[in-house]
């Protein structure tokens, strides 16, 4: 004997329910996964390399100083890599924690208020490593 | 049977991915101090360096080999992701590229920690 049971409601309000992709809407996560793996990869190569310059070759930080870095600076590759390695990770970064944001905010309000936060200090952040970069002018 | 009670705790897979989290969060808001201090460089060379001296001590030197650690954590444990999403064999073997995982970390946390902390040793003598 088979017993029709209704199927049970879906679970509303959820994260996981809210992240599910809807047919015929944006792929938008689906590209923010491909962006994760992509930028992650070159990220582990830019900032170990970044950490053993400035951090554990000849010295680390004890011989960083302004004249240091305007050695450095002088040369438009490290500004390039700076600026690629500042950008992926504020992108990355800001990512991240969109998705752990929607994991973790409670209501629709909280999460309005987290998630602009995040991509206010972001994009703020974004920007004053952008002019520091670009607008730095080397003195011996 | 033994009796876990009703509280999910998983096994190596779980922390592994708390401890994603939790450093992502912590290299992003170092993050967001390491730019502000790097746009003092446009202040004048005087509050750059001033800065950077503050820098030059046992303390910070310690959160330097922590900020070292964290970030080598999130890179391999990133990497070992990517491989469950993009190798056939990727999440039957998760475990056992844990296990390289983990020493692949201690191999690559030894160079910074000897080159930072000889610098703590020789601050604190």
């Amino acid at each position: 004997m088979s017993v029709d049971v209704p199927p049970a409601p879906l679970p509303r309000g959820t994260a996981a329910d809210r992240r599910q992709p809807k047919l015929g809407k944006s792929n938008f996560e689906l590209y923010a996964w491909v962006f994760m793996r992509v930028s992650g990869v070159l990220l582990v190569l830019l900032v170990l390399s970044h950490f053993a310059i400035m951090h554990v070759f000849d010295g680390g930080l004890s011989r960083v100083n302004f004249a240091f870095v305007s050695g450095r600076w002088a040369n438009p590759f490290w500004r390039v890599y700076d600026f690629t390695m500042l950008t992926l990770a504020m992108l990355h970064g800001g990512n991240g924690l969109r998705v752990i944001i929607d994991d973790y905010a409670r209501t629709a309000y909280r999460r309005l208020v987290y998630q602009s936060a995040n991509a206010v200090v972001i994009g703020l952040t974004w920007v004053l490593g952008t002019l520091t970069i670009f607008t730095f002018t080397p003195r011996p | 049977m033994q009796h876990l009670g009703t509280l999910y705790r998983g096994r190596e897979g779980m922390w592994t991915w708390v401890l994603h989290r939790v450093s992502g969060v912590a290299i992003l808001f170092y993050l967001f101090a390491h730019v502000v201090d790097q746009a003092l460089l446009n202040v004048s060379p005087e509050a750059y360096n001033r800065v950077i001296d503050t820098y030059r001590n046992p303390f910070v030197g310690l959160l330097e080999i922590g900020l070292a650690v964290v970030i080598i954590f999130h890179a391999l444990n990133g990497l070992r992701i990517i491989l469950f999403d993009f190798w056939s064999q990727g999440v039957a073997r998760q475990r056992q590229m844990l296990y390289v995982q983990t020493v692949l970390f201690l191999l690559l946390a030894i160079p910074p920690t000897i080159a930072i902390g000889s610098k703590v040793i020789e601050e604190l003598r």
